[in-house]
């Protein structure tokens, strides 16, 4: 297979890039207390930005977890937090957390100790509950960022909620730093968040383009970088590396899979344990996952974030992020994905796991079908607990979902 | 012996037929509301019923069109109530954000009844947030507002103030009641009491002061035969399995305190009558007892169970919890530790269809209390 041509110029050569960028973060924060600096655990969608302007290093548990999950560690360590009492139906990103912390346990042999923890709500209240969990553990603070749920909107009052706790945010990142923030600094660091979320985006982007030059499996892995060095210049220049190579691609015809007839759109987080299979099996059938509402999610609030004053934006920015919306206008930004990059169908993965993300989307499935008439596959699985899936059914269901892709006929060609 | 005022048991044992009387000899609205963070002033004093939804208990049909099986089964239930028409005696409904599946029944909820009042009430997650305070004072004027814009009626001051009023009321009254059930356990058998905090979260609440007034001046004159047996306390969310009251106490048990959101987190709280009224119910809002989908510190939920199973002199806790309910599973095992801790046993059965489970329920609690 290694000698197989077509494959080898598919590959994405950046990808060497990512692993070492991601290596050498991984060994300076699990170095951080040698060299005299602090670590803060921070969720997904929380705001690092301030972190990065006080020097602290940022890390991830979901990030993590997606890793233990990519290294088919989940069930292991999800069993390990359920011995510990934890329920079988708990997020198993903080299962899997709860489950390797003590032991240090997972594929970089646990991540380095907290000095303080940072949580924000507006993924999910799940991580409110784990954060609490492990500010207890490792005894250190735990500063909340609470974002109220925009249902049918934001209110000026929940506006207001929201930038005075950001305000103490950062009183609370120089209590724990002894030092002040420096205000430049964070400007600074608020401009390259911006602009590293353009170019995520821009390379997004590029499956516009037919065949696609990369596809929601490949932006499942090149996302690591929006998510944990948002607001860096490492960050801001793979993703302009990314792209100049996603756009000499599309020049060269390079499609992310070999023969793209019918085009994808993924909801819903990675099955972790299970990416490559999927994406094969897929491909198998000339259809490549063009985008996803996972990966998108880190620039979804670009249009309320302001690059001259990101400080007084962030309270909104971090608000409306995709997951604290109302499924109405989840449904919204579906149905627009699935315009722009002219999709044949959606892929759910209905995700035991993530109740925020999963509950609603039959719905989103319904106002698909009424606004655009396309079909949907619902994948029932989680993204780490492999315990979850069933390779013979998913297979079965994708094998009739595509039949039924065929039939219709690729919707873009001779439209 | 005591009597329960049958009012109490018809309405627990129907509340929506209660609820159409009400709205037939009233005209006014009757509003569903799924959480004990719905503020319920609010809606009284504009003249609507508020009432407390669980689930009717006849299944949960129709709700797979729109959750997935990985939800509790009071979030499917009262969906399925509403989808299938149990519930068209509501003009309206209001959430109070609490957890994840919460936050998405509302979505769905809200697109299924265009027809009616729809409100979420976003209260703090961090109710303790230096700026909680006057946001839960906006959300509230925001939620008159909007109720009153709806309703074509208004919300002043003065009908607040005194709704407030008949609420502190009825929730000392409740509290009084809370602290007999600790004295003097088996003074109310554990069926009576599951209908009163039942109708307590259904009734016109005037006519439920003056009813919980009778009740205890009735109780003052009872004495309760000393109690032998084993003093146990409640914990989780809402309880919907009656069939635990009788286990209990056919186990030699008595619940004599609890610490569930259908129980002392309604009754918990009073409203501070000297203050500004609006800050007074915010506030009241965001320091009572808290809920485990709230964040108010680290210890905080296991330093009140603990304190309240203390003075209730309790042997042991039994935790009640729904199936996939994120916010009370993370909880578990930290209460487990520190009720250890202190000395105090615990039992945690997971329901995944609370009204069924009696068997379930039956070889659990017996073989605990007997332990104990
Ligand atoms: S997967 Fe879902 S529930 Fe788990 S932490 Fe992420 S957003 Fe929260
Ligand atoms: S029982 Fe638990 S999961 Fe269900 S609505 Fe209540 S808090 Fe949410």
């Amino acid at each position: 297979m290694t000698g197989d041509p077509a494959r080898e110029r598919r590959k994405i050569r950046c990808v060497s890039r990512m692993k070492e960028i991601m290596t050498r973060y991984y060994i300076e924060a699990k170095t951080a207390a040698d060299n005299g600096r602090k670590v803060a655990w921070i969720t997904s969608g929380g705001p690092v930005e301030p972190l990065i302007a006080m020097d602290v290093i940022p890390v991830y548990p979901e990030n993590h977890g997606a890793m233990i999950g990519a290294a088919k560690m989940g069930r292991d360590l999800c069993e390990k937090a359920e011995a510990m009492g934890y329920s079988s139906d708990l997020c198993a990103y903080a299962r899997a957390d709860i489950g390797a912390a003590p032991i240090d346990g997972g594929p970089i042999g646990g991540l380095p100790r907290p000095d303080m923890l940072v949580c924000c709500n507006n993924i999910c209240g799940t991580v409110l509950k784990w954060y609490e969990i492990q500010a207890r553990a490792f005894d250190v603070p735990l500063f909340v960022l609470d974002t109220p749920v925009c249902h049918t909107g934001c209110s000026d009052a929940a506006r207001r909620y929201v930038a005075g706790q950001i305000r103490e945010y950062i009183g609370f990142l120089e209590a724990v730093c002894g030092r002040p923030m420096d205000y430049e600094r964070m400007a600074a660091v608020g401009r390259l968040s911006i602009e590293g979320q353009r170019l995520w985006q821009a390379v997004l982007d590029t499956a516009i383009h037919r065949p696609a030059p990369l596809s929601a499996f490949d932006a499942f892995f090149h996302l690591a970088l929006i998510v944990t060095l948002r607001g860096t210049q490492t960050a801001v220049d793979y993703y302009r590396e990314l792209l100049a190579e996603m756009r000499q691609r599309i020049a060269e015809g390079i499609g992310a899979v070999a023969e793209e007839r019918y085009r994808l759109l993924w909801d819903n987080l990675p099955i972790w344990y299970r990416t490559r299979w999927l994406s094969e099996r897929f491909a198998a059938h000339g259809a490549c996952l063009v985008a996803d509402t996972y990966t998108s999610a880190w620039c979804s609030s670009l249009p309320y974030l302001d690059e001259n004053d990101f400080i007084a934006s962030m309270a909104e920015g971090y608000t409306r992020i995709y997951l604290n919306l109302g499924i109405d206008q989840m449904a919204e930004a579906v149905i627009g994905m699935i315009d722009k990059y002219a999709v044949d169908g959606l892929v759910m993965h209905s995700n035991r796991s993530c109740k925020p993300y999963s509950l609603g989307q039959h719905d989103i499935q319904r106002i698909v079908a009424e606004r655009r008439g396309l079909p949907t596959l619902m994948i029932e699985a989680d993204m780490v607990d492999p315990r979850a899936f069933s390779e013979s059914q998913v297979e079965t269901r994708i094998d009739a979902f595509m039949e039924m892709i065929k039939a219709r006929g690729p919707r873009g060609e001779g439209a | 012996m005591f009597q329960l005022d049958p009012l109490f048991s018809r309405i627990a044992a129907d509340p929506l037929a209660y609820a159409r009387q009400w709205k037939a000899d009233t005209g006014c609205p009757v509003i569903g509301t799924l959480c004990s963070y719905a503020p319920e002033e609010i809606i009284a004093a504009a003249g609507g019923l508020p009432l407390r939804l669980l689930t009717t208990g006849a299944g949960d049909q129709g709700a797979d069109a729109h959750l997935q099986a990985y939800s509790c089964s009071l979030v499917r239930g009262a969906l399925s109530d509403w989808l299938q028409g149990r519930l068209a005696a509501l003009d309206g409904t209001v959430f109070a954000h609490t957890c994840d599946s919460m936050q998405r029944l509302s979505d769905i909820w809200r697109l299924a009844s265009r027809d009616r009042f729809h409100a979420d009430v976003l209260w703090p997650a961090t109710v303790t947030a230096p700026g909680a305070e006057a946001y839960g004072v906006e959300l509230l004027k925001d939620f008159a507002a909007a109720y009153g814009r709806y309703f074509n009626t208004d919300v002043d001051d003065s009908a607040l103030t005194s709704t407030v009023r008949l609420y502190n009321r009825i929730r000392g009254r409740l509290r009084q009641l809370y602290a007999l059930r600790r004295e003097r356990p088996g003074l109310v058998p554990g069926r009576d009491w599951l209908a009163v905090m039942r109708a307590a979260m259904v009734m016109d609440r005037q006519a439920l002061a003056e009813a919980l007034d009778a009740m205890a001046a009735a109780l003052a004159e009872q004495s309760a035969p000393a109690f032998e047996g084993k003093r146990l306390v409640l914990a989780g969310g809402v309880c919907e399995a009656p069939a635990i009251y009788e286990i209990i106490e056919g186990a030699g048990g008595e619940v004599v305190w609890d610490d569930l959101c259908t129980g002392w987190r309604y009754a918990a709280g009073q409203i501070e009558e000297t203050e500004e009224v609006w800050t007074a119910l915010a506030r009241r809002y965001l320091r009572r007892s808290v809920c485990p989908a709230k964040h108010a510190g680290l210890t905080s939920r296991a330093d009140e169970l603990i304190a309240a199973a203390r003075q209730a002199q309790a042997d042991g806790v039994i935790f009640l919890y729904l199936k996939f309910c994120d916010p009370h599973l993370f909880d578990y095992p930290y209460l487990k530790q520190r009720l250890g801790d202190a000395g105090l046993p615990c039992l945690m059965v997971e329901l995944e269809e609370p009204r069924a489970a009696a068997g379930q329920l039956r070889t659990r609690c017996e073989a605990f209390i007997e332990m104990l």
